[in-house]
């Protein structure tokens, strides 16, 4: 611990973190702290770094360099169930386990393992989160594969809110679906945090999404973050990068072709 | 080109070569430390059976009646020729327990389960459902590798011996039916020619070719690239070496119980 007085460290912060594949730098030197409770969305082009950052916080991918606290804790202090069972993750594509039915897949750090409990209530909390996304009881004993995107999206939010974590990682939570769906997705997200009282950390390019969605933005471009800073002030921010990102120009210092 | 390219080529393919052996070594090592430690988890295995031993025996069974037919007829006119027609039964025997019965076995478990196990997990890879699992805290390596091999490791010997005994009676079909053979001195012989060495090769030749299979399977699977071609290569490169290794395996082990 530090001597300066802050009462609460940030929930999750990245200090110095690199991360090459092969030859190629994809994240040269990023810093980031995301205060408890907050959502910050990171956007950027695609191929910028986003799920890589994403997947070093929870330990998918080892950073070649740097440093990665969550709650004031270097990540690899500890134990590494106790670390994960404080995260829910919605992945892209939802990855919902397609030989399990749709409640065990929401119940499924609820079967096993030390968040363990008995069958019944498993599903109980399973179809209560179904509730929560909006989805009737009777999908629960469907399987994903039955299940239209928007559904499966839904689902795989289910799960990743199934054991009350305190942080959740949205990945490109709206890529694929129809507007509508879009922004029922972006409001539940809001929500949910919202309710749960949780931090959270989103990627997307997809601007609807990030004024949804966002406390603070952060944008990732060439390794590194651009521009930070709360969601009220990305317009207002005079970094061209940015500017061409969510107005979605073609001309600008990024370049189109990558 | 100068002198050296082709030195450079061959240097450059054995140290791939021992790579991929050092890869696989690890991968198993952790498969092995992962079976017996705990958490273990009983559905998978008693899935992994399923799949591997109970739904295999329709392949197994013919593969192994028609062999064995087609062996009893082919030691029969190769035995004319030096009038040893009535070895049928030993050599029929000996050939479907020492080899035939393990090889083949091996090899369809190969094609049935090697491959499956590899589509199913590079799918899994591709689509981020093993990331999933590591973020709710479950070990891939726990959760879909240990129960598979486990599951091969003790069903495949048994599969062997099925297709052992079924080989043995397509030969007993074949020569009592149409080569004239006595039925009961055909078995009388059988059983008296095998030795328990024979069969004890057998069994441990369908644990080794077990372990192979679901162990190809599994790390071709993990090991996957992305998209629909990275699961075609996963999927293609587990059984080739599946089916390779089973075969080494095979004439390493014949080596051990059978160079007196």
């Amino acid at each position: 611990m530090t001597d300066t007085p802050t009462p609460l460290p940030p929930m999750i912060e990245l200090r110095h973190v690199a991360k090459s594949f092969g030859t190629k730098p994809v994240l040269r030197d990023v810093h980031m702290s995301i205060p408890r409770g907050t959502s910050m969305v990171i956007i950027g082009g695609s191929g910028t770094g986003k799920s890589v950052t994403l997947k070093c916080v929870l330990g998918l991918i080892e950073p070649d360099a740097g440093q990665i606290f969550v709650d004031g804790h270097d990540m690899h202090e500890g134990d590494r169930d106790a670390f994960l069972a404080r995260f829910g993750m919605l992945f892209q594509g939802g990855a919902l386990f397609d030989s399990l039915p749709v409640w065990q897949n929401v119940a499924f750090r609820l079967l096993r393992g030390a968040l363990r409990r008995p069958k019944r209530e498993a599903r109980e909390i399973a179809i209560e989160k179904l509730r929560r996304v909006g989805l009737t009881p009777d999908v629960a004993d469907a399987f994903p594969a039955e299940l239209s995107g928007g559904m499966q999206k839904r689902v795989g939010l289910a799960r990743a809110i199934a054991a009350d974590p305190e942080i959740i990682f949205f990945d490109e939570p709206t890529t694929g679906l129809d507007p509508i769906m879009a922004g029922v997705i972006n409001d539940l997200i809001r929500e949910i945090v919202t309710e749960m009282g949780a931090t959270a950390m989103t990627i997307t390019h997809d601007m609807s999404s990030v004024r949804a969605i966002a406390d603070d933005v952060a944008m990732l471009h060439d390794g590194v973050i651009k521009w930070t800073g709360p969601v009220a002030e990305m317009d207002r921010a005079a970094d061209p990068y940015l500017q061409q990102f969510i107005h979605g120009r073609a001309e600008g210092p990024i370049e189109a072709v990558r | 080109m100068s002198l050296a390219t082709p030195l450079a080529l061959i240097g450059r393919t054995v140290l791939r070569v021992l790579a991929a052996i050092g890869r696989v070594a690890i991968f198993a090592g952790a498969a092995i430390s992962h079976l017996v430690r705990p958490p273990f988890y009983a559905r998978e295995f008693l899935n992994a059976l399923l799949q591997i031993g109970w739904l295999s025996l329709p392949v197994v069974g013919l593969t192994a009646v028609f062999t064995g037919g087609a062996l009893a007829l082919q030691i029969y006119s190769g035995g004319a020729r030096f009038n040893a027609e009535a070895v049928v039964p030993q050599i029929v025997a000996i050939g479907m327990v020492r080899e035939l019965g393990p090889v083949l076995v091996g090899l369809m478990i190969a094609a049935r389960v090697t491959s499956s196990i590899a589509a199913e997990i590079a799918t899994m890879k591709v689509t981020e459902q093993i990331d999933a699992l590591v973020t709710l805290s479950t070990h891939p390596m726990k959760y879909l590798v240990a129960p598979r091999l486990l599951a091969a490791l003790i069903v495949v010997p048994l599969l062997v011996a099925v297709g052992d005994v079924i080989g043995i009676f397509g030969g007993y079909f074949v020569a009592t039916g149409s080569l004239g053979f006595n039925p009961a001195a055909y078995l009388e012989n059988t059983v008296d020619f095998l030795e328990p060495l024979d069969i004890v090769s057998s069994l441990v030749k369908g644990c080794a070719f077990g372990g192979i299979a679901a162990l190809m399977g599994c790390y071709y699977g993990m090991q996957s690239g992305r998209g629909a071609q990275g699961v075609g290569r996963a999927t293609k490169g587990s059984v080739e070496a599946a089916a390779v290794l089973i075969l080494a395996a095979n004439f390493l082990l014949t080596g051990v119980f059978f160079s007196i």
